[in-house]
């Protein structure tokens, strides 16, 4: 099992892989798509990094909820209702959703993920410790 | 359709490998000019040649129903330069498909020698890209002829592949017409 720095450091080598970066670019507050410059052809690339350097499957709805995002009945006049908050969640464990809660706008959720969310992540897969 | 950067393939296997090759000839007009006095490919062109390659074996894996564009070049390196005369043998093999895209490692040698390596990011375009195809149905189908797919094409199992009947539909018309 890995420890949590050891699953930090090959998160950040995927990212500087994928994404070109440096190594100091890529800290725990960084976010992947306003920091790091993150489009999203860079997830497909990304994800497939983290799979094979953690040996772990990801399901894609796991990382991006779109279902949610998509569904009406959780976004109204392009904002995420309290009951869509609650789903993305349950949905993201792993995610830092306060600020996102407070002016719940859609189209910032594609900038809402950060390095550490993307460990959380890592960590909840392989039994981190 | 003059944009054809691979003669034709040699093998193809549904969903995981393809094998094309390149002649390279001095008839060629980017050979004229790009290094005068040397007749190279550039070696942008041997990329495009090998997201032919690996584009191809990404749309068919769905049979030609997803838009595939190349949105990304992981790494490209290049060994040696490809003159003409050479005969370049592309290899491209697919690591993922998801429905957002796909991953290809891709390969070009002269003869048993490498000549580049490069890793291929392919998206699907989805509905931000509003659009019909990409490519007229009947041409289409016409260059993959040229390009001998459907004569060494197998599945996985081994049968060979079909063409899409609605492919096949346009051509039936084209001929009408």
């Amino acid at each position: 099992m890995p420890t949590k720095d050891e699953v930090f450091e090959k998160v950040q080598s995927a990212l500087v892989d994928a994404l070109g970066v440096d190594d100091d670019e890529v800290t725990p507050e960084a976010t992947m798509v306003g920091d790091l410059g993150a489009e999203s052809i860079d997830f497909l690339d990304i994800v497939f990094r983290l799979e094979k350097a953690f040996d772990i499957e990801i399901p894609r709805a796991e990382l991006f909820p779109e279902d949610i995002l998509t569904n009406s009945q959780y976004v109204q006049e392009g904002k995420v209702s309290p009951e869509g908050i609650e789903e993305l969640k349950k949905r993201m464990p792993f995610a830092d959703l306060s600020k996102f809660e407070q002016n719940p706008n859609v189209q910032d959720f594609g900038n809402l993920l950060t390095v550490s969310d993307l460990c959380r992540y890592v960590e909840s897969k392989v039994g981190a410790e | 359709m003059r944009w054809m950067w691979i003669d034709r393939f040699v093998e193809f296997v549904s969903g995981e490998r393809a094998v094309a090759i390149k002649n390279v000839s001095i008839a060629e007009e980017p050979l004229d000019g790009y290094a005068p006095g040397i007749a190279v490919m550039p070696n942008s062109l041997i990329v495009e040649g090998l997201a032919q390659t690996g584009g191809l074996l990404v749309g068919e894996a769905k049979r030609f129903e997803e838009r595939v564009v190349l949105a990304k070049l992981g790494k490209a390196v290049f060994h040696q330069p490809a003159v003409a005369g050479d005969t370049l043998t592309y290899t491209a093999i697919v690591e993922d498909i998801q429905d957002d895209g796909a991953i290809v490692r891709a390969e070009s040698r002269i003869g048993d020698q490498p000549q580049a390596d490069v890793e291929l990011f392919f998206a699907h375009l989805d509905e931000r890209f509003p659009g019909k195809e990409l490519f007229n149905p009947e041409d289409f189908l016409m260059m993959l002829r040229v390009f001998s797919l459907y004569e060494v094409g197998r599945k996985p199992d081994g049968s060979p592949l079909d063409i899409p009947e609605r492919y096949l539909e346009a051509e039936r018309l084209a001929g009408q017409r």
